[in-house]
């Protein structure tokens, strides 16, 4: 096999998701509204084949393609999979939604399959040009996207925010790249590795280019104190597409952290720790604090998600193979938690009627028992309570940044965890404690209430036997990073 | 018959009954649900049977033992074993369920099938804490019970249910966080979550300390030992009578037990070390809260402090570290459990007929009530340690063992026997006792066949056990003496 053509079979899952994109986007224009379902399964099966291509085309070794700008290695694969698997549930959830919001057409099916290009390109990323490329795509798409429904004064304004304030963000990461290309003069991922571990020239600049990078990663992630954004976002974009942003582009995002920080700068952790202890620290103290005062859900989901990320980072501390294990595990948990939790809130929403505040959520128990069960364990999930998927996320990150002697750091998460609790269990409150107001029956398609309960039931079983999931981890970490 | 798994039986047959039960669905097939329970709390009952038949109570250690492999990621067993102190308790437990299941019988109307499947589903969490020997499987079943009584207590419960529901699970939450992250450092020190690991390990004293204070944040709050017992009479106050019972019968044990199977093994020194703070908040919960107890309005938050001060006496026995201390506090609690259970029954049976706690309301309840009042002044008396109830055997062995460590505390702890006396006789004369206070009372109805047996049948227990305590105490006897002579041994690394 000559180089081209292991740099093809390298990028074929790419490949493939960006000619069914542009397919889609040309296909819609000779297609009667009526059948549009074709382009729903096209984009199912465009996963689908992703996926399939992802997992043949996999070996438990690192290969670099493309010059060395693009690599395969096995957490890229793990991670591609978690965003192959966020999207098309997220396109499960979204069907009926979308199309009662007239939103149901090719250009938000081709955007979704661009942004999945933009994850993937990010995941596997290897130089910080590819990377940056892929930030872009991905980012160009969600500002569409939340713009999709344009007639919405909330949405156009959110996309607003969110393209200015992303935009800014993106400037930073780009500015800190160029930075320590100055001092190490190489923009490749394991290059600029290699410069820093032979002695960095000057520390001056390359901590200067740190800042930007991070910033701009915290932003991406939503890391408190660069969180302004999210709960605006969250707030104003359709259900569907704050579902969207908040499973899939996380896995994302997280993969670029561990591209920049521990791939390229890992000489630097000492820096980078103090900085990511200061976020993680924040993004507890703003995400937990900040959603008890949330009377809508998206809004109040935003914050959880901000102190989520809190906890992630807590992964990082440790700069070991433990803990960017835990942190990958926490991460898959966080997206699976989201999209139940999102589900459910696209499952109560109709015509006309979005079931975006808690008070939407009362009495559930009584019109619909088992859909408020699925609600009660995403909320204990999210809470970090066993027997749930949420408390060995907690549990493996917590043990990851106790080991590395953060004793002080784990209290206090512990605590900020308790408080966490509080906005959980009133959701709960709402569902089993309160009298319904609204009678309506849920309807939706049955594929939908299908995978929405495999998915919350998945948290419980996963709960009680985690050791699979977090092997797949440890193996994507093991023998992803040296 | 002893190769079947019995513990994971006992854990898992009220759990899976629980989930058949809830598929019952609504409320029209609420009678299904209903004996559906009862099948289920009785099955649960009898596969904890052999646990007591089948004990072997010479050995102090762990029996019934299982071990399966669970997340060897981070060396996380299923790892389930009792010893004499966990046999007694577990029975309890399943015991408590049956007569809550009985008792909600006709008073719950409202989503049968999901009150009666949390009960049940709470009665295996609960043997699971009790059972468990891995740090982890311990830790979820702790937290995961803590579910079911939230929801208990905020569907079926009185007019400030939310509050005292969040009250409760975020107090208990709070201890129990701090737990977690004593058990991942010890984690770290030994690579193992195996319970008896941690009983071997050499400890700075130091770390010993912070360990068993944030035990004590877990287990006081559970217990709940004063100053930390404020979400305690919430609970009870707002809880259906058959969560109340849960409570006070066998979630306040939960806390005394961890102290047993945790604490003090884990951090002998420390707990010699701070023997002195724990016996001092025993003694004003047992002094103080009972005076609290003397001035309350509603019966059931007069129970609740009772209940808190009772539970004073337990962890009294605990800390003096000698054989009468610790086997009067584990009677203690296993009286405690049918005692308190009782009271709370026989509130719930005047309630379910008033709809009201306040001690005003009533008066004169014997003229129209004289079964009831016969069953409800036993359990009066065995409250207040009456000789020849299970009440008295716990507290005058503390007494006892009290006596043995420093005069002033046996004399301190003996005070309840006065003011215990007082609280609850009191309580007895204004409601039961004097001439028929109002139309209501004139109204009454004596109990039926279905309460008769409930009040019956732990009426027996009452009497039964104070007057031979022996199957108790020979069954902790072996695992109390092991336990003293582990604690009599400093785990203080040899320089």
């Amino acid at each position: 096999m000559n180089a081209i053509q292991y740099d093809v079979m390298t990028a074929l899952p790419e490949i493939l998701v960006l000619c069914m994109a542009m397919f889609i986007l040309l296909l819609d224009l000779f297609l009667k509204p009526s059948n549009r379902f074709l382009i729903y399964v096209l984009s199912q099966l465009t996963l689908l084949g992703a996926a399939v291509l992802t997992t043949v085309t996999h070996v438990p070794a690192v290969g670099y393609a493309f010059s060395g700008l693009f690599v395969d290695d096995p957490l890229a694969d793990v991670l591609k999979l978690g965003v192959y698997l966020s999207t098309a549930v997220t396109l499960v959830y979204t069907r009926q939604y979308t199309a009662l919001r007239g939103m149901f057409r090719g250009e938000f099916y081709a955007l979704v399959l661009f942004s999945t290009l933009g994850m993937m390109i990010m995941i596997s990323g290897q130089h910080f040009l590819t990377l940056y490329m892929g930030l872009e795509l991905l980012s160009l798409c969600l500002y569409a996207l939340v713009a999709l429904d344009r007639d919405n004064a909330n949405s156009t304004e959110a996309a607003m925010k969110y393209f200015v304030l992303g935009a800014l963000a993106s400037g930073m990461l780009l500015y800190g790249m160029s930075m320590l290309y100055g001092v190490t003069g190489s923009l490749n991922v394991s290059g600029v590795a290699d410069a820093l571990l032979s002695g960095a020239p000057d520390h001056g600049v390359l901590v200067l280019g740190l800042v930007f990078i991070v910033a701009g990663l915290a932003f991406k992630l939503g890391a408190a104190p660069f969180q302004m954004w999210v709960p605006d976002v969250y707030h104003g974009a359709p259900t569907a597409i704050t579902m969207f942003i908040g499973s899939a582009t996380k896995i994302a995002a997280f993969a670029m952290v561990i591209r920049l920080l521990v791939q390229a700068m890992f000489v630097l952790a000492v820096d980078w720790q103090g900085m990511l202890v200061i976020m993680a620290i924040m993004s507890m103290i703003v995400g937990n604090i900040a959603a008890i005062a949330q009377t809508n859900i998206k809004r109040m989901l935003a914050y959880s998600t901000i102190s989520h990320i809190g906890f992630l980072l807590l992964g990082f501390l440790s700069a070991s193979l433990n803990g960017y294990a835990s942190a990958t595990f926490y991460i898959l948990s966080y997206v699976l938690m989201t999209l139940a939790g999102f589900g459910i809130i696209l499952l109560l929403s109709r015509k006309g009627f979005e079931a975006d505040r808690l008070e939407d959520l009362k009495g559930l128990n009584q019109r619909s028992p088992w859909y408020a069960f699925m609600m009660l364990i995403v909320m204990f999930s999210m809470a970090g309570i066993p027997p749930t998927l949420g408390f060995y996320a907690k549990f493996t990150v917590l043990q990851s940044a106790l080991q590395a002697g953060f004793v002080a750091l784990v209290v206090f998460a512990v605590l900020m965890a308790l408080i966490g609790a509080f906005y959980y269990l009133r959701v709960v409150k709402y569902m089993y404690f309160d009298e319904p107001e609204d009678h309506s029956p849920i309807v939706a398609p049955v594929d939908m209430k299908l995978v929405l309960s495999i998915n919350a039931i998945g948290l419980l079983i996963l709960g009680m036997l985690p050791q699979r999931l977090m092997d797949v981890c440890a193996y994507a970490i093991i023998h992803s990073i040296q | 018959m002893t190769d079947l798994p019995i513990l994971s039986l006992s854990i898992w047959v009220p759990i899976v009954a629980g989930f058949l039960v809830l598929c019952t669905g609504g409320d029209r097939n609420a009678p299904l649900a209903r004996w559906l329970a009862l099948a289920g709390s009785i099955a649960g009952f009898a596969v904890t049977v052999p646990l007591y038949l089948d004990f072997d109570i010479a050995n102090g250690g762990f029996q019934f033992q299982e071990h399966l492999q669970w997340v060897p990621a981070f060396n996380i067993n299923y790892h389930l074993g009792v010893d004499g102190i966990a046999v007694p308790l577990i029975l309890l437990t399943s015991f408590t369920t049956f007569i809550v299941v009985l008792a909600g019988w006709e008073v719950i109307q409202k989503r049968v099938a999901q009150y009666m499947a949390s009960f049940l589903i709470m009665s295996g969490i609960m043997i699971g804490v009790f059972s468990a020997l891995d740090a982890i499987l311990y830790y979820i079943f702790w937290e995961a019970m803590l579910i079911p009584m939230f929801l208990v207590i905020g569907i079926w419960g009185g007019p400030n249910r939310v509050y005292a529901t969040i009250k409760f699970f975020l107090y208990t939450l709070l201890g129990s966080l701090l737990m977690l992250v004593a058990f991942i450092y010890l984690y770290h020190q030994s690579n193992s979550f195996e319970i008896s690991e941690y009983y071997s390990m050499p400890l700075d004293l130091h770390v010993q300390v912070l360990i068993f204070i944030a035990f004590f944040m877990a287990f006081a709050v559970k217990i709940p030992m004063w100053p930390v017992h404020t979400w305690l009479p919430d609970a009870h106050v707002e809880a259906p009578t058959g969560g109340s019972v849960v409570l006070a019968a066998i979630a306040l044990k939960l806390g005394g037990y961890s102290f047993l199977r945790f604490a003090m093994p884990i951090a002998p020194d420390a707990s010699h070390y701070l023997s002195g703070f724990m016996i001092t908040l025993s003694l004003i919960a047992v002094v103080y809260i009972a005076l609290v107890a003397l001035v309350q309005k509603d019966m059931k938050k007069l129970i609740a402090y009772s209940s808190i001060s009772h539970m004073g006496f337990v962890t009294l026995g605990f800390f003096l570290f000698n054989p009468l201390g610790l086997e009067g506090a584990i009677v203690q609690m296993v009286s405690h459990g049918f005692i308190s259970s009782a009271m709370f029954l026989s509130v719930g049976v005047l309630y379910d007929r008033m709809h009201s706690r306040q001690i005003a309301d009533y008066g004169g309840v014997v003229n129209t009530m004289p079964t009831f009042t016969a069953f409800a002044v036993l359990f009066a008396m065995a409250n207040a340690g009456l000789p020849g109830t299970s009440g008295f055997v716990g507290e005058f062995l503390v007494i006892l063992g009290s006596v043995q460590v420093n005069f002033w505390y046996a004399f301190l702890a003996s005070t309840t026997l006065i003011f215990g006396a007082a609280y609850t006789l009191w309580m007895i004369k204004r409601v039961y006792y004097g001439p028929v206070a109002n139309a209501h009372v004139a109204a009454l109805t004596d109990i039926n066949r279905r309460e008769f047996l409930i009040l019956g049948l732990l009426a027996i227990l009452v009497l039964g056990f104070g007057i031979y305590p022996h199957p108790i105490t020979e069954m902790t006897h072996a695992t109390v003496s092991q336990l003293l002579e582990h604690m009599a041994l400093s785990k203080l690394p040899t320089l």
